[in-house]
């Protein structure tokens, strides 16, 4: 009998560091891509990684209050013990990527230099020029290449995962592909299959994600069962730079080295900016959030962007919202050094030097938290039980989820910098559960027969897509219609009645699709037809996304109904303070029971999904009021600590896991 | 579509691109594309005609064309395939020849292109790797060549060793451009050392057979500056340069560093501004003391 094969589905940092783990516990991998893995999503990624370090360790920080930040920033919607484990090998898995020769910017004494990202008061972020993920991801695929020439791992790039192929007993055994080029299918026998295909902007038409981001590699496990966690969770980037064809990111780092978001005072004040006198600038976010100034986490900074160019019109152009974010204060060789690499991309992509000119720029939609359900062990200790198989496994075993497709570790809004750690900590985490479950998966083998139908299947299909008279629907068309009405409906600001007819709508154009002609029918290199399958696959996406949407009547993070917000306390008098606040911390608590719970959806027999809600493990830190900025913050804050030290006191607990620790 | 020109800057001097076409930009753009419908097939010029709108980039044209399929003179036609992924030149996917030159196609704006060539803008697909389709070729050898430098850190292992080496500020500065090579191939394609190798697959032949065939006749040819400035990044590393012999080995083996005729076409296309020519310059000065260290080892 052979060894134990596995099967990763993306080459970005998550499937990367996963395939790096596996081949060096000896495991055979098939690391399949639709781009070579070097030319990964990944490579977008600006800013930089979150860990503790030795510096900030001294200024009172420590793994715990990483974690506490990260539940924190994300409204406590995700489960405590993964982020908690995620948190303490942060340390060590900086410290590895350095040994892996990412060229980190440096301190005088030749350490590792570290900046300071959005939720966080520690300067928590180590970063490789502007460039920060490409070095991460480039560093994981030379040693993966030295894997693949040592002939642990084969490489199946410009390939399309098509779907899982599970048996009887419900186990993932592999998964059908494409052979993007030939057009060739092939069954891909495995003892367990690792989907670690990143994020799903496309669903939004344009985004910061780059142009493979379609979902299509989830929405096929979710065809084929898997669930899907907190699918309307999704993040809205507060400075993109807006583009025909993509929106391009202007990474928060620009803000972390001192960039202040403004307008000005009079409304689209044709002025040149830099003739416009400071008393005649709102610098909102500095105002609004005094402690935090322009480093407010993103959902609150996207929000206010938006707010202040809709509602109280003060966007700098007329006819296309956008604010100021400008680095004209800071020498032009900091700069230079620290962000060189994106301002370059200002400049390139919109012929002005950010350097001297404040640059124009406006929310985009940028990552998604939610994903596939996964798993995890519990250890006593409050952390994960490493070598579990049931680490990363969906609810289909042997069916893995890594990286951003997962819907673990960022709860309701990420952290800046804190993506790049959960892709790499998820994938070097998995590999030891993983192969685990390749022990179990080698108890029985399927027979032939099982890859055999599926792959039929996945022929037959293809040759209908082909066979589709021509004149219908044009695929590039309905992929505008939708992006277009998700980005309208269902990103910064969401409205019950306008969720409602959006679902309809992707209905509508779901119903379309199926009408759907090719433009190119051949079986070479057919981009067409690789296209329209991923759209297709983005309807039931749009679908989750849009009902989880609509059910959840709160707000949390990146999910906003003004209908549901509560607002803050203007009021003067001290016991009419008082008691609004009690009323606000009742609120606060009758929504946390309701409200504090991870959407599952799972895909319906008639196409739309059932939405199940489940407790989150929030044992370990309990949540609190998120109060970033609110007016009259304080006094809920006094009321909230005094309910809880009663609450100790009536029911005295054990310490709790290793606080500091 | 009517989009506001980005009014930033004017009073010094500091124009937007879109500012500075806003005058003259045509209604819209003619844009002729060189196509190969498989590898080993004719290729054939097709022109197509399209809206123009401002800030567009040659993936938007590319989009555009994807959208609509019909020529100049009205036929309908497959897409146009092409390479792309982020949008933002840092994954190296959309090499091609853009007005005869090589260079990214998400970073080719029109607006300078028509600056350029007001007629029309001509897209083709590289001349030195065999094409797949349109505008989409094979660049395995580009990867090729960074296994044969061994363009990588020997760890140990990946499990926790403490942090890496100290490293001055300089050391990595030095660095760090370097690193940001996206395999894009610019380089190689305007290396007239760098020649085409274009390897099929027999009749009878397996896969496996085939696979070796093309490593062997990849390695029989020139490395490529990227892969020479790759092992010069490494050799400078404190633990990649642990194998430093090894690379040596790899440069001063056939199809390595000898074959560089120093035209320095290279570091003029490099969208990354890697400088080349030093790193061909470091790895010509390490190659000969290698020689000599050797001659005297023997
Ligand atoms: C512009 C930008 C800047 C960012 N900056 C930061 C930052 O500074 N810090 C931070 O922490 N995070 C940042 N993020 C987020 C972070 O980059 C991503 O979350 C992360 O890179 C995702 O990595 P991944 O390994 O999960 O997936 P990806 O890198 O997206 O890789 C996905 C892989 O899956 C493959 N794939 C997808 N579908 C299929 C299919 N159907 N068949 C086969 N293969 C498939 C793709 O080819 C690819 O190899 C940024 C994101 C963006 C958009
Ligand atoms: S310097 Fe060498 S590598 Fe560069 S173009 Fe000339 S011959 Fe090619
Ligand atoms: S050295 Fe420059 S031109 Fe050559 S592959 Fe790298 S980035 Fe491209
Ligand atoms: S699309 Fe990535 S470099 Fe052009």
């Amino acid at each position: 009998m052979a060894g134990p094969r596995v099967l990763v589905i993306g080459g970005g940092l998550a499937g990367l560091s996963a395939t790096m783990r596996l081949a060096e516990l000896g495991i055979d991998v098939d690391l399949l891509s639709l781009v070579p893995v070097k030319r990964s999503h990944s490579a977008c990624a600006q800013g930089g990684i979150n860990s503790v370090n030795t510096q900030t360790r001294q200024q009172g920080d420590n793994e715990w209050k990483h974690f506490d930040d990260t539940v924190y920033g994300g409204d406590f919607l995700q489960h405590q013990p993964p982020v908690k484990e995620m948190a303490e090998w942060g340390p060590r898995i900086v410290d590895l990527m350095d040994r892996l020769g990412v060229p980190f910017n440096r301190t005088p004494e030749g350490f590792r230099d570290q900046r300071r990202f959005g939720g966080t008061l520690y300067k928590r972020t180590a970063f490789a020029g502007a460039t920060t993920g490409q070095q991460l991801l480039y560093a994981l695929d030379e040693q993966v290449r030295r894997w693949e020439v040592a002939g642990k791992v084969k490489k199946w790039e410009f390939w399309d995962f098509l779907q899982p192929v599970l048996d009887e007993s419900g186990r993932c055994r592999g998964a059908i592909c494409q052979d993007l080029v030939t057009m060739e299918f092939r069954a891909f026998p495995a003892d367990a299959v690792i989907v670690a295909s990143g994020g799903c902007g496309l669903v939004f038409g344009r985004s910061t994600m780059s142009m493979v981001c379609t979902g299509s590699a989830v929405s096929r496990c979710y065809a084929a069962g898997a669930f899907y966690g907190n699918g309307e969770f999704i993040q809205v980037h507060p400075t993109a730079i807006p583009g025909a064809d993509k929106l391009r990111l202007m990474s928060e780092s620009a803000r972390g080295e001192g960039g202040r978001v403004w307008v000005p005072k009079t409304p689209q004040d044709p002025r040149d900016p830099r003739d416009i006198p400071d008393a005649e600038r709102i610098y909102f976010l500095e105002e609004r959030y005094p402690k935090y100034g322009n480093l407010v986490p993103r959902d609150i900074a996207t929000r206010e962007i938006f707010n202040i160019c809709t509602n109280e019109g003060l966007s700098v152009e007329k006819d296309r919202l956008c604010v100021y974010l400008d680095l004209t204060h800071i020498p032009k060789e900091t700069l230079d050094r620290k962000l060189g690499g994106i301002l370059e991309i200002y400049e390139k992509f919109q012929g002005v030097d950010p350097r001297f000119v404040p640059m124009k720029i406006f929310p985009a939609v940028h990552y998604s938290m939610g994903g596939l359900w996964i798993d995890y062990e519990r250890s006593a200790s409050g952390g994960l039980v490493e070598g579990s198989p049931r680490n990363q496994q969906t609810n289909i075993p042997g069916l893995y989820a890594i990286g951003e497709c997962d819907y673990q570790y960022h709860g309701a809004n990420r952290l800046g910098a804190n993506s790049l750690l959960s892709c790499i900590f998820s994938g070097l985490f998995v590999a030891p559960g993983v192969v685990a479950s390749c022990d179990e998966a080698k108890k029985s083998e399927p027979g032939p027969q099982l890859m055999n139908d599926a792959l039929k299947a996945q022929e037959k299909r293809h040759a209908e897509l082909l066979s589709r008279p021509a004149g219908g629907e044009n695929p590039y068309d309905l992929h505008d219609e939708l992006g277009k009405l998700m980005t309208r409906t269902c990103t910064v600001v969401r409205r019950n009645d306008q969720l409602a007819e959006a679902y309809e709508a992707v209905c509508a154009l779901e119903q379309r699709w199926q009408k759907c002609s090719l433009s190119d029918t051949g079986s070479w290199t057919n981009q067409n037809v690789v296209f329209t399958k991923a759209l297709g696959d983005m309807f039931p996406l749009a679908k989750l996304i849009l009902k989880g949407a609509l059910q959840r009547d709160e707000c949390r993070g990146a999910h906003y109904k003004p209908e549901f917000s509560m607002p803050g306390i203007e009021a003067d008098d001290p016991a009419e303070r008082r008691r609004l606040a009690e009323e606000w911390c009742d609120r606060f608590e009758e929504n946390t029971k309701k409200w504090l719970k991870t959407t599952v959806a799972r895909h319906g027999d008639d196409g739309h999904p059932v939405l199940t809600y489940e407790d989150v493990d929030t044992s370990i830190i309990s949540p609190r009021p998120r109060l970033y900025g609110l007016v009259g913050g304080e006094v809920i804050e006094e009321v909230w600590r005094e309910r809880q030290q009663a609450r100790a006191q009536a029911a005295p607990q054990p310490a709790t896991v290793g606080a500091g620790g | 579509m009517i989009r506001v020109a980005d009014g930033q800057g004017d009073k010094n001097g500091v124009a937007s691109a879109a500012e500075a076409s806003a005058s003259k930009s045509p209604a819209s753009l003619r844009v002729r594309v060189l196509r190969q419908d498989a590898p080993g097939r004719e290729s054939y010029w097709e022109c197509h005609v399209i809206p123009y709108e401002a800030n567009m980039n040659v993936i938007s044209i590319l989009q555009r064309i994807a959208a609509r399929t019909t020529t100049e003179d009205g036929r309908k036609v497959a897409p146009v395939a092409w390479d792309c992924n982020c949008l933002e030149e840092v994954c190296g996917s959309c090499t091609m020849l853009v007005n005869g030159r090589t260079r990214m196609a998400c970073t080719a704006l029109v607006d300078r292109l028509l600056e350029e060539q007001p007629e029309e803008i001509v897209l083709e697909p590289m001349s030195k790797f065999p094409v797949v389709r349109d505008l989409m070729v094979d660049r395995r050898r580009v990867f090729r060549s960074l296994e044969r430098v061994k363009a990588w850190v020997p760890i140990d292992g990946s499990y926790d060793q403490g942090p890496g080496p100290r490293i001055s500020p300089e050391d990595q500065e030095d660095a760090y451009p370097l690193a940001t090579c996206i395999s894009c191939g610019c380089c190689m394609e305007a290396c007239p050392q760098f020649t085409k190798v274009e390897v099929s697959r027999l009749a009878g032949e397996s896969q496996e057979a085939f696979e070796a065939r093309r490593k062997e006749a990849f390695d029989k040819n020139f490395l490529g500056a990227h892969a020479i400035s790759q092992a010069m990044l490494f050799n400078s590393h404190p633990t990649g340069k642990m194998i430093a012999d090894e690379r040596m080995e790899a440069l001063t083996d056939r199809g390595g560093i000898q074959m560089c005729g120093n035209a320095q076409n290279c570091v003029a296309v490099c969208p990354k501004s890697i400088p080349l020519t030093r790193s061909i310059a470091r790895a010509g000065r390490a190659a000969t003391l290698w020689a000599i260290r050797r001659f005297f080892d023997r």
